[in-house]
């Protein structure tokens, strides 16, 4: 995987476009222990279909969503589909009201947002500038979905930590969970 | 009483890791001076340099967004529960002026 290149250049371009000062490695080391942090992301197969769905079903405008998992656990097994308030094909942005209710929701189930998702409906599926600013959930798995070719997605993993993007594996396997 | 405040995870580091931590105050203003100066640095994540809220960090009185209780007016109680929630967002292009929340 050709990340690190490619992370540092990001990097670059965000400490002129931001004011990134200090230098920074990809594994800061008060990074949450997660798992298996920075190295793979493993997802149910009917979890994937059903984010390639959403993003199919919003296509031209960017869809996003959360897929829950128990606190520590590492595996997502809920998928929660968000509406995109931003309605944009460029841009994408949780309800304010239905992000504190399924917070509160997961909260109450002893879960955690395992992976937030979102599509490039025109682009590739890395995490632009924006995404990275954006970031602000360090213990998540970022997956995105290119939906810019109409028959087929690229879907890939990314953990953001204080404006670092690290690529992951996504693996993708079958019947972890009743979906 | 106090006001209980819930510190998401990308903020625990102005609290010593905790996840909940009490203030005071009448209004949202008020609590966040009263925060800040517990936990030195969280009010400007949170706040402009203008002074306002920023546009990409989601407070919530009890059950309310507090942009529609009059944002940093806003008027708060003992026993009121304050969220603290940074925005998801983010998108291919079209970057608007929403670094600063997060400290970059």
């Amino acid at each position: 995987m050709k990340v690190y290149p490619r992370a540092r250049s990001l990097r670059r371009a965000l400490s002129s476009f931001v004011g990134f000062s200090s230098v920074r490695t990809a594994t800061p080391s008060d990074a949450r222990c997660h798992g298996n942090v920075n190295s793979v992301l493993t997802i149910d197969s009917a979890i994937v279909d059903a984010i390639v769905a959403h993003a199919r079903r919003d296509h031209p405008d960017e869809a996003c969503g959360v897929v829950a998992g128990a606190i520590g656990s590492d595996l997502p097994t809920r998928h929660i589909a968000m509406d995109n308030a931003a309605r944009s094909m460029t841009f994408y942005e949780f309800d304010s009201m239905e992000h504190l209710r399924v917070w509160r929701e997961m909260d109450d189930n002893d879960e955690e947002p395992v992976v937030i998702y979102h599509s490039h409906t025109a682009t590739e599926a890395y995490p632009s500038r924006t995404d990275v600013s954006f970031a602000g959930e360090p213990g998540a798995h970022y997956l995105l979905v290119s939906t810019r070719e109409p028959d087929a997605e690229e879907i890939r993993s990314f953990r953001i930590v204080d404006g670092v993007v690290t690529e992951e594996k996504v693996n993708i396997v079958d019947a972890t969970v009743d979906a | 009483m106090a006001i209980e405040v819930r510190v998401p995870t990308i903020l625990r580091s102005y609290t010593g890791g905790s996840k909940i931590v009490e203030g005071a105050g009448d209004t949202l203003s008020g609590l966040l001076d009263d925060l800040d100066a517990k936990h030195s640095g969280l009010k400007g994540r949170l706040i402009t340099p203008e002074g306002g809220l920023h546009r990409f960090v989601n407070i919530y009185v009890n059950d309310e967004d507090v942009r529609f209780l009059g944002a940093l007016d806003a008027k708060l109680n003992d026993g009121d529960s304050i969220t603290i929630l940074p925005a998801v967002a983010g998108g291919a292009l079209g970057f608007a002026a929403a670094a600063a929340f997060f400290g970059r």
